[in-house]
């Protein structure tokens, strides 16, 4: 872990990435003005529900977006080591993918191509760009598998991915990511499908590799529990725009946003006595039609007239590090007139 | 009172045959492998495991909506199993389930309100669309539309007012909110505990969840390949479980809560399949207890009685990890 | 022609247009139909099926004279298109174009009629064999599997020795029952994964009978293919038809289907290639008009209208 000192790896500022709907039902701003750093070796955790652009944030970093219906706008920035990502040509996007940022999805049995074995799937990576042969390649290959934990990778690496567990899976889909050492990891929910003791193994191994190989890491999730126990910093996300970002510890001890705030109340936990959940009243809105104003401002228990009419910009809470985008934070004395 | 009795259920999946059906069958894949509980009135038992656990199976097994391999459900004092066709019918109104993809779970085709509808056709019941869909907590605006245009945490509540359509006694919730977001999630369950509380109901909460379960159980039973490996009031089994899998499952919830430093017991190794289960303790290869023996590998350790109410099936339950 | 029969025939041009595009127009309101009409192809298609239906409904109107006329047996023969005949006329001195006219009734007809009786015999044996399983389905679909081993053309040949000059009623009878049999695999296909999501499930929890499973849960969802297969379906029947025709035992001369008015100028195919070019237009016609349909049919029932 390292803190927040020296020049950022990534920065993303005002992204905003809009797709297009069928007739009559307008833009969907998936990603509505997104900023935030990434500093080397540290996890950054973004947070949210779904409908919130967690995803389409991630995908856009290294312009994954489908072009249409979806695209990114001018004025959006994406610097990875000084380098506008956005600005780069084909060839050069191509050797930053998968070769200095990686990405790893959700879902590993379709991210996984089924007729490939294992082990081609790993190495094409290495092969493409680092030009290894198809020996070195392949050696590398059954490396990567020992580095991700996979009992027997000599013979493993011949497998099929329909031979193998979920969690072997996703540990595969890890190997093909790191396999050329890449800087930046992007984790897209790598957990979600998986068993709860499998996604234990998961979230392990992805501290480990962390530490070892000292790469930054980009964990998306909607799971709090998660970011509380491997992430360095928090950013939450709603309707498109980051609400709150801050250290770990300071997101769950103080936590600063009415969202962050419900979430945290509404998430279910083991030490706590049977009780009834506070639940968000409403529900997420929809990207074609945000709300005015603080787009929580619906949901919110604090929200008063400036609310609905002026969205806050994000705002030092005073904290280090921590900033949310909400009216609380100018005027405190709110809190007491919750509804 | 008790109102469901499960006695020594068995499901087991006939494997794949070769030769075009005619050949020898593969292994049977024993997805529930003998397992009893009773629910008492007014009750909810929290079924929780992993993949290949088996809770699916056993919610739709009870129900008989698929037939047992063996087995014996009582519910009410009716031998569910031993039901023809139209006394089964009568009974399907005191027992319902609510089902965890809220995206097929309703036919695509059909308004919401000729879903609700139907199951009082069906049964020759008045009632008022508009009242159900009150009490789900959705507007009645909402019966005219589709299920495509309701987002998940509404079309769960439609299932929900579904199953409730024919006032049912005995509820089986399959993982009700697994796949709802945290907020949805929180609403949701809170409706099935204000429900539980308004009609009386007697829930089996299915979950691979222990936090979501937390909120809802009276008691809890915890599910491994087909068997139940402990059983115990939810205080207790949160407090002291005594079975090496339930530990392990406990450790590996993340906490929502950056200063808890857990001893986090990590599992090696994959679940097996259901299909393949391991000799003696179906848990052995995986399990962490610093007392695991030779017995363990031969021995197949019974679901036993440790304290007054709480089982586990570990042949060193007295002595927890 | 008559200056009646050009009338006629240019009512149904713009009564053609007209349908296809007032169908347009409503479509688009639902959404579904808008992903219908996605496909320029598909409004052409249906455009050029009204129109087809519309001449076999009004040939009386549209044709100048009988299908059987013959019109000057010395001087008339394998005339080439003109003004007063504008398909020309064949070996027979019958107007071609009357021919066509009054044949799409036969070969429109039996193809839907034909693909009708495919369509239904096959939903239900694939239904239920989809959803009663095991032996029920084995059995089905092991005599399914025997059925389409058989050569189609040689089951009709011996169907048509028994009968001495096939009716009507027979032969699109003949037809439906040996076109069925994929179909059945298709249902079958369709109702096996539909019997396990949960909303039949769900159904059946809450004390459904079997056939309202079937019928009200199962098989409304299971349209889409079986929609998709119809339209084409009626376009292979008609091939079918038109084969059988060549062969002389589908539908009996005098009576014209476009089959067999191909059949019967094939003895002049250099001296009046006319007389077998525009009845094969006009199946070329229908069977790609049908593709297009059946293509925009597949868009619009696809259940992405499911994904949130």
């Amino acid at each position: 872990m390292t803190g927040t000192e020296g020049p950022a790896l990534l920065r993303v500022r005002d992204l905003k990435t809009y797709f297009v709907t069928e007739q009559g039902k307008g833009t969907a701003r998936a990603v509505d003005d997104v900023s935030f750093d990434l500093y080397p070796g540290e996890t950054l955790g973004i947070v949210g529900e779904s409908g919130c652009g967690k995803t389409v944030t991630s995908l856009s970093i290294l312009r994954l977006v489908p072009e249409p219906p979806g695209h990114i706008l001018p004025g959006s920035v994406i610097e990875f080591e000084g380098r506008n990502l956005l600005a780069l040509a084909a060839p050069e996007l191509r050797a930053v993918r998968g070769n200095q940022i990686a990405m790893i999805f959700q879902e590993p049995m379709t991210s996984l191509n089924p007729v490939f074995t294992v082990g081609d799937q790993i190495a094409e990576a290495a092969i493409v760009h680092q030009h290894l042969s198809r020996k070195a390649a392949r050696a590398r290959a059954i490396e990567m598998l020992q580095l991700v934990g996979i009992p027997d990778p000599k013979e493993r690496v011949d497998h099929y991915p329909h031979q193998l567990s979920g969690g072997m899976r996703q540990r595969v889909m890890i190997a093909m990511a790191l396999v050329c050492h890449p800087k930046v990891l992007i984790a897209d929910e790598p957990t979600t499908a998986l068993d709860v003791t499998i996604q234990a193994q998961i979230l392990e191994l992805l501290d480990r590799l962390q530490n070892e190989l000292g790469m930054a890491v980009l964990l998306i999730t909607h799971d709090l529990g998660v970011v509380a126990g491997h992430a360095d910093r928090v950013v939450v996300m709603y309707a498109g725009r980051v609400v709150e970002t801050a250290p770990t510890s300071g997101l769950f001890e103080q936590p600063t946003h009415p969202y962050t705030e419900g979430l945290l109340a509404a998430v279910p936990r083991i030490d706590a006595p049977r009780s009834r959940l506070h639940a968000i009243p409403g529900q997420v809105p929809a990207a074609t039609a945000w709300p005015t104003g603080c787009r929580f401002h619906p949901r919110c228990p604090y929200a008063w007239d400036k609310c609905v009419t002026q969205e806050p910009p994000q705002l030092e809470t005073g904290a280090p590090g921590h900033t949310a985008r909400c009216w609380l934070v100018t005027e405190p004395e709110r809190r007491q007139a919750k509804r | 009172m008790t109102l469901v009795d499960v006695r020594d259920l068995v499901k087991h999946y006939a494997g794949e045959r070769r030769w075009f059906g005619l050949g020898r069958p593969a292994a049977a894949v024993r997805a529930v492998d003998g397992v009893s509980f009773a629910i008492a009135s007014g009750k909810t038992l929290g079924l929780v495991g992993e993949s290949g656990s088996g809770k699916t199976t056993v919610g739709r097994t009870m129900l008989r909506l698929q037939e047992p391999t063996a087995g014996k459900v009582l519910f009410e004092e009716n031998d569910v199993f031993a039901l023809d066709a139209t006394r089964l019918r009568a009974l399907r109104r005191r027992m319902q389930i609510v089902f965890q993809d809220p995206y097929s779970s309703l036919n695509p085709r059909m308004t919401v309100e000729e879903t609700l509808r139907e199951p009082l056709e069906i049964h020759g019941l008045s009632g008022a669309v508009p009242a159900l869909l009150d009490e789900v907590g959705l507007d009645a605006a909402f019966a005219k539309r589709y299920p495509h245009e309701l987002s998940g945490g509404q079309r769960q509540r439609v299932g929900i007012a579904r199953a409730l359509s024919v006032e049912p006694k005995f509820v089986v919730c399959d993982e009700p909110v697994s796949a709802l977001d945290v907020s949805v999630q929180a609403q949701v369950l809170n409706l099935l505990a204000d429900l539980q509380t308004r009609r009386r109901l007697t829930y089996l909460f299915i979950a691979h969840d222990l936090a979501v379960v937390r909120h809802i159980a009276d008691d809890v039973a915890v599910m491994y390949l087909g068997k139940i490996v402990e059983r115990a009031p939810a205080a207790e089994i949160y407090a002291q479980p005594r079975h090496p899998y339930t530990r392990a499952l406990l450790s590996a919830v993340p906490e929502p809560n950056p200063r808890a430093s857990k001893q986090r017991i990590v599992l090696a190794g994959d679940i097996p399949s259901p299909a393949h289960p391991p000799s003696g303790c179906p848990f052995h290869p995986r399990c962490p207890h610093p007392l695991k023996s030779e017995r363990c590998h031969t021995e197949p350790p019974p679901l036993r009685e440790i304290t007054p109410g709480h089982l586990a099936a570990c042949h060193y339950a007295e002595k927890p990890m | 022609m008559r200056l009646g029969n050009w009338l006629a025939l240019f009512v149904a041009l713009v009564l053609a247009a007209e349908i296809a595009r007032l169908t347009r127009q409503r479509a688009l309101r639902r959404e579904r139909w808008r992903r219908f009409f996605k496909h320029r192809t598909t409004s052409w298609g249906l455009g050029i099926l009204a129109f087809l239906a519309i001449v076999a409904l009004a040939a009386p109107l549209v044709a100048p004279f009988g299908p059987g006329d013959q019109l000057g047996i010395v001087d008339l023969r394998n005339h080439p298109p003109s003004w007063a005949f504008v398909l020309g006329t064949d070996v027979l001195s019958r107007d071609v174009w009357s021919r066509v006219a009054w044949g799409a009734r036969v070969s429109l007809g039996i193809g839907a009629l034909g693909a009708l009786v495919a369509v239904s015999l096959g939903t239900l044996v694939g239904a239920t064999a989809g959803y009663y399983s095991r032996w029920v389905d084995a059995l089905l679909m092991r005599g399914v599997d025997v059925g389409l081993a058989l050569p189609r053309i040689f089951i009709l040949l011996m169907a048509v020795a028994l009968w001495d000059g096939l009716p009507f009623a027979a032969l699109v009878l003949a037809i439906g029952l040996t076109s069925w049999l994929g179909t059945s695999r298709l249902v079958r296909a369709e109702v096996l994964s539909l019997r396990e999501r949960e909303f039949v499930v769900a159904a059946r929890a809450l004390g459904a009978k079997t056939g309202r499973v079937i019928f009200r849960h199962v098989l409304p969802n299971a349209a889409a293919p079986i929609i998709v297969s119809a339209a084409l379906g009626v376009g292979n029947v008609l091939l079918l038809e038109a084969s059988l025709s060549f062969l002389g035992i589908g539908v009996a001369p005098p009576d014209p289907s476009w089959g067999s008015i191909i059949a019967e100028g094939a003895s002049t195919i250099y001296t009046a290639p006319w007389t077998i070019l525009f009845p094969g237009l006009a199946i070329s016609l229908v069977v790609m008009s049908l593709n297009a349909v059946a293509d925009g049919l597949r868009d619009a029932l696809d259940p992405r209208e499911e994904a949130a």
